[in-house]
């Protein structure tokens, strides 16, 4: 090896311990892992944690993802990451436990590991910060519905399968804040078991049976558009409203037509945002994960942990007639 | 050299030049490989940690495990596109297994059980019907994952044993990974198989002209059932190591693999035609998808760029050659 090359290797090889410290001392580097690359829902989450690190300062986002759905895929991307030794991770898991041991080595190198949306296994993460929570979901489709009856009247639900634990879970949390609405009345609960077909026909059955309907609640993003369509084809508009859960994709139509005045679903840029802000919390030592702990979520108000070290965002972001457009193109 | 004469050479694929130009492209792939790893080394200061390095091989150990098999299917002119759905349906039945409490031993027999009845199936179908393979595993392809998704729906499998695990997170010796050492020791025998038993001569012959191959007294059928079977297997393997590592199986496990183990294969320097292609080549094909992906990885480009990247890499590996033999022709003429 000649001396010239070896002075080469050795100014390269100091160049690269170099870099490394300089790195080290850059930016806070947040990663915000998606289930995949190319869905819309991601991608504004994306913009939500960009939002969040110009308000930071001093903070990258290093926003990635698989390119399809797949735990395999996520691992690979999670390896690179703590290769790279990015300060947070935080992860929408394709699947709670695939993911685990790859996190747990990013959590015993010192990375700050935080899942969003859908939720790793406790093992494998400091906190899981959820869209929402049963109770606010609950709270949220009633509220939805009551906003447009100031003189009460009569609603019914359109749920899923009558073993969908999300929507009986939700459907008994609207039950306990019933109190509050004296003038609504649940006439009737019935199911569409997440099919189309089968849900535009119970909205049929409910449309006949209960001619004084004001309201159906369908707390399913298959549910509430099956019922925007019956309530269209049976010329009721203006007469009953449909609300609840709905993608504002699948939903732009309803509200366009005016079957549905308003409809709730997590907002993806908010979410983004909220997660960004507590993995630099985390990461910084400006919070710590544990139960009862709060962390602030900037103008997303403060998130709570529960004894598993799981918070809920917010109640579920309202989307009418003056947002949708924004929001159909994004999820 | 006269166009009659090369009119008259027969599809011999495995001819002397042939062999030459095999090596060259060995030789190109070596060079490739180094290439990218220099690159790496001067993009990212994080790329020569060997613990990073050895993270990044389980991005290719249980794909490459199935491209050794598929290698010599592909040698012998036939493709097996079922590999990721044997996968998914030998991970879900491992999965199903539990409840039996068989233990680490007995995960990998069924494992390796399912892989082989997989393999079997589509060895009947080509051989004793006569279909064409492509069409007959892109049937099989939907078939086996279809069943894992009847079974596991939108649920998981997991909780699987510890000594399981081993298979897909432990380590022989400091960052040299169990999955390493097995695709090293797999590369070995494929390598020893086809370069030089009889078997791995009757592959070349079957590839090169089936035909002929029969009348020269080759099982033709019986060889390729084999072949069907060795890949079936080498897919319960994969599912094996891959199910260990992830400790959990969804019907999506190896969502798309087949592509990407016929990507190896045929970067490889395997003809896609048949007769011709070496296990060299293959190894250094899954070093340099390998190295890429993780490079690109640590610069955070995203994967869809990678697969655009491998994408243009393969057809250029089948369309170069072609082309090279047009412009000669042309010149001949």
């Amino acid at each position: 090896m000649s001396i010239t090359r070896r002075i080469a290797i050795a100014t390269g090889l100091v160049a690269g311990l170099w870099s490394t410290t300089a790195l080290a001392q850059d930016n806070m580097r947040i990663a915000l892992v998606a289930k995949s690359l190319g869905n819309g829902f991601f991608e504004a989450a994306a913009r939500g944690a960009e939002e969040a690190a110009e308000e930071l300062g001093g903070v990258e986002i290093i926003y990635t993802g698989p390119t399809s759905t797949t735990a395999e895929g996520q691992i690979e991307v999670i390896n690179s990451l703590i290769a790279q030794r990015v300060d947070a991770i935080a992860i929408s898991a394709n699947d709670p436990d695939a993911v685990v041991p790859a996190l747990e080595r990013a959590m015993q190198r010192g990375i700050t590991v935080i899942s969003w949306d859908s939720g790793v296994a406790p093992e494998g993460r400091e906190m899981h910060l959820a869209p929402s929570s049963d109770e606010l979901i609950g709270q949220t489709i009633i509220k939805l519905a009551a906003d447009q009856l100031p003189e009460g009247g009569k609603v019914a639900v359109l749920s899923a399968t009558s073993t969908s634990t999300n929507q009986n879970v939700w459907i008994e949390e609207m039950k306990q804040v019933m109190g509050d609405y004296p003038d609504i009345e649940v006439v009737a609960t019935v199911y569409g078991d997440d099919l189309a077909d089968k849900s535009y026909r119970e909205t049929q059955g409910l449309l006949q049976s209960y001619p004084d309907l004001d309201a159906i609640i369908a707390p399913t993003s298959v549910g509430i558009v099956a019922a925007a369509q019956a309530v269209q084809d049976a010329g009721k508009v203006g007469e009953v409203n449909v609300t609840g859960l709905g993608l504002p994709s699948e939903m732009a139509g309803a509200i366009e037509s005016g079957a549905s005045k308003s409809f709730a679903i997590w907002n993806p840029v908010d979410l983004g945002y909220a997660t960004a802000m507590i993995a630099h919390a985390l990461a910084t030592d400006a919070a710590t994960a544990e139960p009862g702990a709060e962390i602030s979520m900037g103008r997303m108000g403060t998130a709570t942990l529960d004894d598993d070290n799981q918070a809920a965002m917010s109640e579920p972001f309202t989307y009418d007639a003056s947002n949708i457009d924004e929001f159909k193109s994004v999820f | 050299m006269s166009l009659t004469a090369e009119a008259r050479h027969l599809p011999d694929r495995g001819s002397r030049r042939g062999a030459r130009v095999l090596r060259s492209w060995e030789l190109l792939l070596g060079v490739i490989a180094v290439l990218i790893f220099v690159a790496n080394t001067q993009a990212s200061p994080y790329f020569l940690d060997p613990w990073n390095l050895s993270d990044a091989t389980f991005n290719i150990t249980e794909k490459a495990m199935i491209a050794f098999a598929m290698a010599l299917l592909i040698v012998a002119g036939e493709i097996d596109l079922s590999v990721a759905g044997i996968i998914a349906l030998a991970s879900t039945a491992m999965g199903w297994a539990l409840q039996f409490d068989v233990g680490a031993v007995g995960l990998v027999a069924i494992g390796l059980g399912v892989g082989l009845v997989c393999g079997l199936f589509n060895g009947l179908l080509v051989t004793r019907l006569g279909l064409p393979s492509i069409v007959v595993t892109i049937g099989t392809m939907s078939l086996f994952r279809g069943i894992s998704y009847i079974v596991l729906g939108d649920q998981a499998f997991n909780g699987y044993p510890s000594d399981f695990a081993w298979f897909g997170r432990g380590y022989v010796f400091w960052v040299i990974s169990f999955e390493l050492v097995l695709f090293a020791a797999l590369a070995g025998i494929y390598a020893i198989v086809l370069h030089t038993t009889n078997f791995g001569r009757q592959i070349y012959a079957i590839g090169n002209n089936p035909t002929a191959a029969t009348f020269s007294g080759i099982r033709v059928a019986r060889v390729k059932m084999i072949l069907f079977v060795l890949t079936g297997v080498m897919s319960g393997v994969a599912a094996i190591c891959l199910t260990a590592r992830l400790g959990s199986t969804r019907p999506s496990i190896a969502f798309a693999w087949e592509l990407e183990v016929v990507t190896m294969v045929v970067l490889g320097g395997v003809s896609i035609l048949g007769g011709a292609g070496s296990i060299l080549g293959v190894v250094l094909a899954a070093l340099i998808i390998g190295m890429a992906t993780f490079g690109l990885g640590l610069l955070n480009v995203p994967g869809i760029v990678m697969s655009i990247f491998t994408g243009a890499l393969l057809i250029a590996v089948i369309a170069l050659p072609r082309l090279y033999r047009l412009i000669r022709t042309g010149r001949a003429a």
